[in-house]
């Protein structure tokens, strides 16, 4: 454990290294970074295609003077890199995801506003250009002459770089999704998921939902209407965008609706009270769903089509 | 009935009964006596095989790779009796309860990584491990042993629990089984197969050796 002074930085350094080797360009971590916390993190993000003796090839390198030395070091570097990996897995939580996906879409809403005004602006004052956010990177490529022109072109570049915002924060809700909700992005995908987490308001209310419930998440006005008396109950909500709802013939969305929403549930639940991934529910998902969508190749099944049912969602668990 | 336990492995009278046990800090409540810790086979896969006596080929103080620890009841036994134990384990929350269980245990060696994807850890994991002892409960558990045939030893054992339900819910478990030991023997020449349903309904004990 002592993180001080050990200055042998680069014994072997390899390809396909052992975890106490220092990495070929020595330019990640930091060069301020203990060699504790080197190791450790060699340990995390490091990989190798195959095993070799590394007890033997550490103490010929000169990390540890004998096999005892190494395991000890070694003991110490995988405590602190599991603490740290279990820590921020867990740290990842279900509120910084729905900060994410508001800001999403909050970046895709201006950034279309501003790219729809500088595009309307730019055309009063250069060639016409496609509209949309294409058109304002069209825009913010060119070179403004007059003062009128250099305002048309940043708003464009705004546009542009809020674009760019949505994209990135799309790839971070990728990347924390999985580890927030394994089960459901496995599901839903992470974009999916992350909506209906924040449309519940965490993951913690969407796993108390009824199944019923989820599945119309996102379409509150149309079930307010329905409950009123003025309008049919809704299909779906937010669940539409998913392939297995979207792509089913309309007949059947109901259904696959049902059916989808009722997984997703469970999978909410396994992720907020167990935490693990259930390959199970991704099978009964795909099975349900070649179920449903075989009702389209035979034609049969005539009793049993949309919105003809009612409940029992969850009826095998 | 045979007696071959590891070195490490005692059978000692705790609470009254003829239990297994180690030696060891005691991790998840287990009755102890005279510094043994009860090893519970219903609790444990691998308990459960050396309870019903598989050749599991442990002698103790053997090196091993630990797939699927869990919060650390089994692997933790095995760390007691063995050499340098490296326990991987996919999931933070389990793997929380894993790193008490390793931190009295100097050669135990927590990681979380995910046991379908060995290059993720084979720069931690040495090789010519003594045996590969696997509880995963995911779908493709032979794929799993199959991928990390390459820490073993050419002599060394792989001592897996085949969880048929993790594999289909529906099929009989023995066709189950079946389609596993297929793809084992891709890799493994199987030495020994055992239905664990006295202490785990619907698993397979398994040992096997790198072909």
């Amino acid at each position: 454990m002592s993180d001080t002074d050990d200055p042998e930085a680069n014994g072997a350094s390899d390809g396909g290294g052992g975890w106490f080797e220092a990495r070929p360009s020595g330019a990640a971590d930091g060069d301020t970074a203990s060699g504790d916390a080197a190791t450790a993190a060699r340990v995390r993000d490091g990989t190798a295609e195959a095993p070799a003796d590394w007890p033997a090839r550490a103490v010929e390198a000169g990390f540890a003077d004998d096999a005892d030395e190494y395991y000890d070091r070694l003991k110490a570097a995988t405590t602190r890199a599991t603490r740290e990996a279990v820590r921020e897995r867990e740290r990842a939580d279900d509120a910084q995801l729905i900060h994410a996906v508001r800001a999403m879409d909050d970046s895709e809403r201006v950034a279309n506003e501003l790219a729809e005004r500088a595009v309307e602006w730019a055309g009063s004052l250069f060639d016409e250009v496609d509209p949309g956010i294409e058109g304002a990177r069209a825009i913010a490529a060119r070179e403004p002459e007059t003062e009128v022109e250099r305002r048309a072109v940043s708003l464009a570049e705004r546009a542009a770089e809020l674009d760019d915002e949505r994209a990135a924060l799309a790839e971070t809700i990728g990347r924390i999704a999985p580890a927030v909700a394994p089960n459901l992005t496995e599901m839903a995908g992470p974009e999916l998921a992350a909506r209906l987490i924040a449309l519940a308001g965490g993951l913690e209310p969407l796993a108390k939902k009824p199944s019923g419930t989820v599945q119309v998440l996102g379409a509150e006005d149309a079930l307010f209407a329905h409950l009123s008396g003025r309008a049919p109950s809704p299909k779906h909500g937010i669940i539409y965008t998913h392939e297995f709802v979207r792509g089913t013939r309309p007949e059947d969305r109901g259904s696959a609706a049902r059916a989808l929403a009722g997984k997703l549930s469970l999978g909410a639940r396994a992720d907020h009270y167990a935490g693990e991934r259930r390959e199970r529910l991704h099978d009964d998902l795909r099975e349900r769903m070649a179920t449903i969508r075989a009702r389209t190749d035979d034609g049969d099944d005539p009793g049993d089509a949309g919105g003809a049912e009612t409940e029992g969602v969850t009826g095998d668990e | 009935m045979s007696e071959d336990l590891p070195a490490g492995v005692e059978r000692r009278d705790i609470d009254g009964e003829r239990r297994l046990a180690t030696r060891g800090e005691p991790v998840y409540g287990e009755p102890t006596a005279e510094g043994w810790r009860a090893w519970d086979p219903e609790r444990s896969k691998l308990g459960g095989m050396l309870e019903l006596g598989l050749e599991t080929g442990l002698t103790g103080g053997e090196k091993v790779l630990y797939l699927g620890a869990a919060s650390g009841t089994t692997v933790s036994h095995v760390a007691d009796f063995a050499g340098p134990t490296y326990a991987v384990e996919f999931a933070p929350r389990p793997a929380r309860d894993l790193l008490d269980a390793a931190e009295p245990r100097n050669r135990l060696f927590p990681l979380l990584k995910d046991a379908r994807k060995p290059e993720t850890y084979a720069h931690v994991v040495e090789s010519d491990v003594d045996a590969v002892v696997q509880d995963v409960a995911t779908r493709g558990q032979a794929e799993v042993a199959v991928r990390n045939a390459r820490f073993l030893a050419d002599d060394g054992r792989l001592l897996l629990a085949i969880k048929a339900r993790s594999e289909d819910v529906t099929a009989e478990p023995a066709d189950v089984f079946e389609g596993a030991l297929d793809r084992l023997r891709e890799a493994y020449e199987i030495l020994e197969t055992r239905r664990l349903d006295r202490y785990h309904e619907d698993h397979l004990g398994v040992v096997a050796t790198p072909k």
